[in-house]
């Protein structure tokens, strides 16, 4: 490491918690807690733990590492950039939709709200932020909101959590998002997140990132959690991981994201590379994202090749992988080819050097709950 | 007889070795399970299979991630622990004792004195 990493408003807040940083995104970044005193008594901390207490009760991620940007674009300007519906995004609501490329691959999934008068909340993925601000710049005015820190509160208690510190928030209905105030803390707030659970995506100045997170914290339901909870909690869930799952050369449509394409831009197809996502939706495409189940107990990481059960042939690459904590098993995210695509496929996988059986299963791994 | 604590020697991979006339146990240390977290998955070498000293041998894997462990010297596997495979917590709660990985049927004994002894090892976690 000879670039010297960016740090979050929470540095210091995360060591003195016991947080082992690591870089991720150009940022140094809690990826787990060695916990001490009361917080310890809570949870004991390191990923296994962290995991299981966001799905038992409320994790505290600071995700401000994130992109977080406003524009006064017009929804139809927004359009020529993404491919969900802007136009009818209403203001109090929040979409998850791609920054699609000319050639029809991801430049990038983030999220989009309709904050009224005050324009479009964007927030994007942190190793992309510069691409997506200057690409999306070139279409409506971009605002980066550089000074502002990220809090997503996580889990089953989350809302009862919140209820305590914001009741406007808590009121919020699945993607709904609102202007108020938490803990007394003017933030912006979506009932969102990329865990499988119900929770809220909290954004605040900068400056007051501290006093929320310790107001959040003194809460007994909830503990910190680090970037290692967040990786096998968003793949348990089946959730996309930019640079990993997709990425400028994987079309949404290979990555089981056509959800992700509004109906009624299904029938224009006028963002960038339409055309060419158009052609894989209507002929189909020759891979497809897939979940995974190792049979053994040995986890199959990124990178891992993906086999035809006899072994003979290379059939695709897992993108994905590890253990799920709530699983308790093993679990991947992979691209297969589309004839071995279909749940319950047999697969194997080459770990270090041997073969090893998997079958493909339907996503997500542990099922959703988010308030609905 | 537990050997005594000064008996066990390390290596700069956090492996540790006890010896036992010319069967040295293998596993790893106690700050090494520590930086590891939870493991969730242990790949043992297969019997009777030649190692050399540094030679990647077992494997450990955690939520996040899998680490090689290495053989600390040179020699024939002897003997494995298949608790471990079977239930890999024991080596986070007893790294240094029941977690023990594998038995070593040492090709020069006298390697075994090379190794860092416990102050030695002390230290080099100091320059961690």
């Amino acid at each position: 490491m000879t670039e010297s990493l960016l740090t979050t408003p929470l540095d210091a807040w995360h060591r003195a918690l016991g947080a082992r940083m690591v870089p991720f995104a150009g940022y140094a970044m809690p990826v787990q807690y060695d916990f001490k005193g009361e917080m310890a008594a809570r949870c004991k901390g390191g990923v296994m733990a962290e995991h299981l207490h966001c799905r038992d009760k409320a994790a505290l991620f600071d995700v401000s590492h994130m992109g977080q940007a406003m524009s006064h674009g017009a929804a139809e300007a927004l359009e020529t950039l993404v491919c969900g519906d802007m136009i009818g995004l209403k203001p109090g609501r929040q979409r998850y939709t791609l920054l699609t490329t000319a050639t029809g691959g991801v430049l990038d999934d983030l999220m989009v709200a309709n904050l009224g008068a005050k324009g479009f909340f964007i927030v994007v993925n942190a190793s992309r932020k510069d691409v997506d601000f200057a690409a999306m710049g070139a279409s409506i005015p971009i605002a980066r909101m550089d000074d502002r820190a990220l809090l997503a509160l996580q889990g089953p208690a989350a809302a009862k959590v919140m209820a305590r510190l914001g009741p406007v928030a808590a009121a919020l209905p699945f993607m709904g998002v609102a202007r108020t105030k938490v803990a007394g803390i003017p933030a912006i707030v979506s009932r969102s997140g990329y865990t499988g659970e119900d929770g809220f995506e909290i954004s605040v100045a900068a400056a007051a990132a501290e006093d929320l997170a310790n107001r959040l914290i003194a809460e007994t339901e909830v503990v910190p959690a680090g970037l290692g909870a967040r990786d096998s909690l968003r793949l348990e869930a089946g959730l996309c991981l930019y640079g990993n799952d997709i990425s400028e050369t994987v079309s949404p449509i290979e990555a089981g994201l056509t959800w992700a394409i509004s109906k009624r831009r299904k029938m224009s197809w006028d963002f960038p590379g339409g055309a060419a996502m158009r052609d894989l939706f209507d002929n189909g495409p020759v891979r497809r994202r897939v979940g995974i189940r190792p049979d053994g107990r040995a986890p199959a990481r990124d990178h891992t090749p993906i086999l035809t059960p006899d072994g003979n042939e290379t059939i695709g690459e897992i993108t994905s992988g590890g253990f799920g904590p709530t699983l308790n098993g093993p679990m991947a995210m992979g691209y297969v080819r589309t004839d071995f695509s279909g749940d319950g496929s047999k697969i194997s996988l080459m770990v270090r050097g041997k073969p090893m059986q998997a079958t493909v299963v339907p996503l997500p791994f542990v099922p959703h709950r988010y308030v609905r | 007889m537990p050997p005594k604590k000064s008996d066990t020697r390390y290596t700069k991979d956090h492996e540790w070795v006890r010896l036992d006339g010319e069967i040295a146990t293998v596993g790893i240390t106690d700050h090494a399970q520590q930086q590891l977290g939870e493991l969730v998955f242990v790949e043992l070498p297969e019997l009777e299979r030649e190692v050399a000293a540094g030679e990647a041998c077992a494997v450990v894997e955690s939520v996040k991630a899998a680490s090689d462990v290495y053989s600390p010297l040179a020699g024939r596997i002897a003997e494995i622990n298949e608790t471990i495979v079977e239930d890999p917590e024991i080596v986070n709660n007893d790294a240094e004792g029941e977690g023990w990985f594998f038995r070593l049927e040492l090709d020069d004994v006298d390697s075994f004195e090379e190794l860092m002894d416990q102050d030695a090892y002390d230290e080099f976690l100091e320059t961690l």
